[in-house]
């Protein structure tokens, strides 16, 4: 069976007036899995995010989402269609229930307690911490509620940000076994660009390198045992170290 | 006062001129532009006040209005040259202020429709929006700037460009008018104003002259806070393209 992409790209480019910085990417993501992108920063990741998400729209080539440019979708379905767990998690003044409310809040819905407490516990957090100040948060915590705030949303696609960058190993664990079981569960496609390679290897189905704004190898996830480009080759062995 | 005691207050322009030539301040050249610059312009618009006072011809008071709104918005324009058409963002929100406020004060009779009333208030109320608009702008370009990652967040959610840059709206809002209302708490106790003083010393009944001055005090109020919001709702916009994306 041909498998169906959640999101396609036809030779995509971005360039600011300034520079290049994604140099006509064509490929998929597959639909109902987790593929994991990996690659040196400044190769363009968050970028390509930032335009699947439509915080961006390319200089050139389209971007499809069952079959329709994302260029005709109304930016608002899109974002609540195609959620991002941003790099940074950015916390809004205010206490960690406003923060996770923050994406009903927007759509005019109210967060019920229940609710507010399964998904804080949900992410490996206790339900007390709904009402400490935001910005007392440690960066592993405050990561954390950025992701729930993102699945408040009920996204069918899932960007993910290097989001366990500041957690520690049990922490990881929890996160990596929450998306797969929203991934079986829900059947959400995940794309998950990382910066660990176990990690990468443990959870996802497939994989693309980018490298300088281009894709340098995709595919499969075992791709990564035996790459046959010499600079993705090279990546994959200088991150193993 | 008579032009003899006129000139001898030019004693209060070489003190400074004097000082800063001892102390090698390098004031001297600007404070003299500025005593020229006043003398002149103040003496043009005493007499083109004179002959409108005079001739009682309306469209003369339009005129004077349509120039005192032409020089605020040729000098708060600069501090946004970061927002598209400010210029007519400008003339617009100038051009609600002072129909605002006369109409209220006319419509209701509180002053009389003379030049000698319509235009000392609609100077002070265009000068003030000018002033606010100059702070609204500033301070909204830095919160916009600074806010940056907090709208992103927002519209990458799935928020509106206007949920996205509320807070920044509202901070600058809030910023820009709170000198307006809290030189108010203590006006009075510190210093009189300056157009309270001027009638006291012209001879005006002194209630008579903190009357006018509270009209004034309020106008100022509502000035300040239409001013802003105005800008505000005209201005955030164009920080975002119809692909509600944040335009650097
Ligand atoms: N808003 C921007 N304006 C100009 N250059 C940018 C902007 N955002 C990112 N870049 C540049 O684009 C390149 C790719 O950045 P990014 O997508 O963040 O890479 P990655 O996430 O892979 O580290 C970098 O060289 C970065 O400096
Ligand atoms: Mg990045």
């Amino acid at each position: 069976m041909k498998q169906q992409a959640a999101i396609t790209l036809q030779d995509v480019v971005y360039e600011t007036e300034k520079n290049k910085i994604i140099h006509g990417i064509t490929g998929m993501f597959t639909k109902g899995k987790i593929t994991a992108i990996i690659g040196p920063s400044g190769a363009g990741k968050t970028t390509l995010f930032r335009l699947c998400n439509g915080l961006l729209s390319p200089s050139d080539g389209n971007i499809l989402i069952d079959g329709e440019d994302i260029l005709t979708f109304d930016p608002v379905n899109l974002r609540r269609r195609v959620g991002i767990v941003l790099q940074q998690a950015t916390m809004l003044e205010g206490s960690v229930r406003d923060n996770v409310a923050l994406s009903l809040q927007l759509a005019g819905k109210e967060l019920k307690q229940d609710e507010a407490e399964r998904i804080i516990q949900e992410v490996g957090l206790e339900a007390e911490i709904l009402d400490r100040k935001s910005r007392d948060l440690s960066g592993g915590q405050k990561q954390k509620v950025s992701i729930a705030r993102t699945l408040l949303n009920e996204p069918e696609i899932l960007l993910l940000d290097e989001i366990t960058s500041s957690l520690d190993r049990v922490s990881k664990q929890d996160i990596e076994n929450l998306m797969r079981r929203i991934n079986s569960e829900y059947g959400t496609t995940i794309i998950w660009i990382t910066h660990n390679l176990e990690q990468a290897k443990s959870v996802a189905d497939e994989v693309w390198v980018m490298m300088n704004g281009t894709i340098a190898e995709a595919g499969p996830i075992d791709i990564l045992d035996h790459p046959e480009n010499d600079a993705v080759k090279h990546f994959v062995m200088e991150e193993e170290k | 006062m008579s032009t003899l005691a006129l000139l001898l207050t030019l004693i209060f322009v070489l003190i400074p001129l004097i000082l800063s030539k001892t102390l090698q301040l390098g004031l001297e050249k600007d404070t003299l532009i500025a005593t020229v610059r006043s003398i002149i312009q103040l003496l043009a618009v005493g007499y083109v006040l004179q002959f409108i006072f005079d001739s009682g011809n309306i469209l003369y008071i339009f005129l004077m209005v349509a120039l005192m709104i032409g020089a605020a918005v040729q000098n708060a324009r600069k501090k946004g040259a970061s927002i598209r058409g400010i210029t007519w963002k400008l003339v617009l929100t100038f051009i609600v202020i002072e129909v605002l406020t006369q109409g209220i004060l006319l419509g209701l009779q509180i002053t009389p429709p003379t030049a000698q009333y319509i235009i000392p208030l609609s100077g002070m109320v265009i000068g003030n929006s000018m002033v606010l608009g100059i702070l609204f702008l500033n301070r909204f370009t830095s919160e916009v700037a600074s806010r940056r990652e907090e709208t992103e967040l927002i519209l990458s959610l799935g928020g509106t460009p206007k949920q996205a840059i509320q807070r920044s709206l509202l901070a600058s809002i809030k910023a820009s008018t709170i000198p307006t209302i809290e030189s108010q708490k203590t006006i009075g106790l510190v210093q009189l104003p300056g157009m309270m003083s001027g009638q006291i010393i012209a001879g005006a009944d002194p209630l008579q002259a903190v009357m006018f001055q509270l009209l004034i005090l309020f106008l100022l109020l509502t000035t300040a806070i239409v001013t802003s919001i105005m800008l505000g709702f005209l201005s955030y916009p164009t920080k975002f393209n119809e692909r509600m994306q944040v335009i650097d």
